[in-house]
């Protein structure tokens, strides 16, 4: 196993005990749940999207450090952003964390999770908050689950 | 005197390391490691006695025949039934509680009977259950479990009834550590006119178990949590019951005659065994309950129960840990959660330590529901482990609290 450290890094800590854009959203106008089978989690996201630009978004919910700070990571990398873009930042990150090595997007902040590709038990972690946020955007009404 | 080191040399996986550190596996509730006896007769049986049983004529046959048959005999002993046909082999515990479902449940329970089982059990002790009630329109009842971990005094009592058929309750919780009041629970079910199911997939490598002292009606468990193989498991049921009942799957060997006109059914215990069996993995439980007996199982309990105070002592002066299961008397479980933590951060971390525990609902969501946690981590000791293995334990979870800050 590569080192904990990789996993763990300090802007992960700070995340998980300071969860960015976390808590309800008025006027959201998409919403999904999303449920970690494996370890209980559920994460709730509200989105608020005009014109195909995402204005706003938060979550809800409580997890482990790793799909908490992912959670929070990715609000804070959404805002703004075209739904073409949320899209492909989402198969970006996927692509980092399951496959590891490099990503045709630029991941910016969101690549302290690479370390995860070493730790496959805890990808479905990770990617709790970007399945939901898929779900979200295509208006899925059944909570996605990471299985 | 307890050897642990002597008992430890018996299982070869425990050498290995994991992540560069020595193997501290500590996931026991989960499954236990092997010995090298039951490894041996798998091996045996595969390079010298494979055949198919109870069909040929040949010398391979009968002798494979006789290991399996021998197999029975050994779990008959091993839980003091009275006669050999009332043990009956299947894919462990699981099938074994759908078995009992399925065939007498299907035959017997209707609309309006109830079937009890505890907020406590592992879901293999309530889907079946569920999926009975909802083919007959019975109703499941849920004895409650109070802050401790054990059931709520008086609440078998009240919800008894005329109307209830079986209470299928488990020994030991997984989640918990919990050691149900077994002989209260069968008087009152026997007052009440209702038969008791048993699950005893966490009790029977941690304590002796006599079915015919306690007088259950239903006993099961699974090989892999004894020290044995996978895939092999056992129910036990009283003979004149079994009798009654109904086969619940057809093929080969559950069969005395088959014509396209009518088919009649095998005696005990082969009506309930459709289809080639697991042969190996009964000769490897058969193997796994002669190593069991040949320590002795007081010796055992005595051993991890040794390990469970002092684990219990440690957390006890552990800032931030809470034990989630503290009824008296617990088996060898250890569930915890660490204020600040996930427990699947725990599992990690105490992973890259080549420390195994488990962390999760365990398949007992209804016990996370009812302490309103979406997990625990729980370590669960068997016969091999050691005062030090423990120790480690503690000192991985010191480093967990270091790297959160807490
Ligand atoms: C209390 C209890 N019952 C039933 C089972 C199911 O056992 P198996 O999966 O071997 O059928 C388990 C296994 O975790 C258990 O702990």
């Amino acid at each position: 196993m590569s080192d904990l450290r990789d996993l763990y890094q300090e802007v992960i800590f700070d995340h998980n005990r300071h969860p960015r854009n976390f808590g309800a959203l008025a006027n959201a106008n998409r919403h999904a749940q999303g449920f970690n089978r494996l370890c209980g989690d559920r994460l709730t996201l509200h989105l608020k999207v005009q014109d195909g630009i995402i204005q706003d978004v938060r979550f809800e919910g409580s997890g482990c450090a790793i799909s908490t700070a992912s959670a929070s990571l990715m609000t804070e990398a959404l805002k703004g952003k075209t739904e073409a873009e949320a899209n492909a930042l989402f198969e970006g990150f996927h692509h980092m964390v399951t496959e590891g090595g490099e990503t045709s997007v630029n991941l910016g902040k969101l690549a302290v999770l690479a370390g995860v590709s070493e730790f496959p038990a805890r990808v479905k972690c990770a990617t709790l908050a970007w399945h939901t946020m898929n779900a979200a955007l295509h208006d899925h009404q059944d909570p996605v689950s990471t299985e | 005197m307890r050897d642990v080191s002597a008992w430890r040399e018996q299982f070869p996986i425990l050498k290995r390391k994991v992540h560069g550190k020595p193997l501290v596996y500590l996931d026991n509730a989960a499954t236990t490691q092997k010995p090298q006896s039951v490894l041996q007769v798998e091996r045996h049986y595969y390079e010298h006695l494979n055949a198919n049983i109870h069909r040929g004529v040949h010398a391979l046959s009968q002798e494979a025949t006789d290991a399996f048959e021998g197999a029975r005999d050994k779990v008959r002993q091993f839980l003091n039934a009275k006669h050999t046909e009332e043990i009956i082999f299947t894919r462990g515990a699981t099938e074994a509680i759908n078995l009992v479902a399925q065939s007498w449940g299907r035959s017997e329970v209707r609309a309006g009977d109830e079937i009890l089982v505890s907020e406590m059990e592992h879901h293999a002790n309530i889907v079946p259950w569920q999926m009975l009630c909802e083919a007959t329109g019975a109703t499941l009842k849920v004895i409650p479990i109070d802050e401790r971990g054990g059931l709520v005094p008086g609440a078998v009592e009240s919800l008894m009834g005329e109307r209830t058929r079986l209470v299928a309750i488990t020994q030991v919780s997984n989640a918990l550590g919990t050691v149900n009041p077994l002989g209260d629970i069968i008087r009152l079910a026997r007052a009440a006119g209702a038969l008791v199911l048993v699950d005893g997939a966490q009790a029977v490598a941690h304590m002796p178990v006599d079915v015919t002292a306690l007088d259950c009606d239903f006993y099961v468990f699974s090989g892999h949590k004894l020290y044995g193989p996978t895939g092999i498991g056992v129910l036990y049921g009283k003979r004149a019951l079994l009798n009654k009942m109904p086969p619940w799957q057809g093929g080969g060997d559950m069969i005395a005659e088959v014509t396209f006109r009518k088919t009649t059914y095998n005696q005990l215990p082969y009506k309930f065994e459709a289809g080639t069996p697991h042969i190996a993995g009964a000769i490897g439980l058969g193997a796994a309950v002669d190593f069991v007996r040949s320590v002795g199982l007081e010796k055992i309990a005595e051993h991890e129960d040794h390990l469970l105070q002092q684990a219990t002592r440690l957390a006890a002066q552990m800032e931030g840990m809470r034990l989630v299961g503290t009824m008296p008397g617990k088996a060898s479980i250890l569930s915890f959660v660490l204020e600040g933590v996930h427990p699947h951060d725990i599992g990690t971390i105490l992973d890259s330590e080549g420390v195994a525990i488990r962390t999760g609902h365990h398949c007992a969501m209804p016990v996370m529901d009812h302490y309103c946690l979406p997990a625990t981590a729980r370590a669960s000791f068997a016969m091999y482990n050691t005062t030090d293995e423990v120790e480690v334990l503690f000192e991985a979870l010191h480093r967990v609290k270091e790297m959160f800050l807490i």
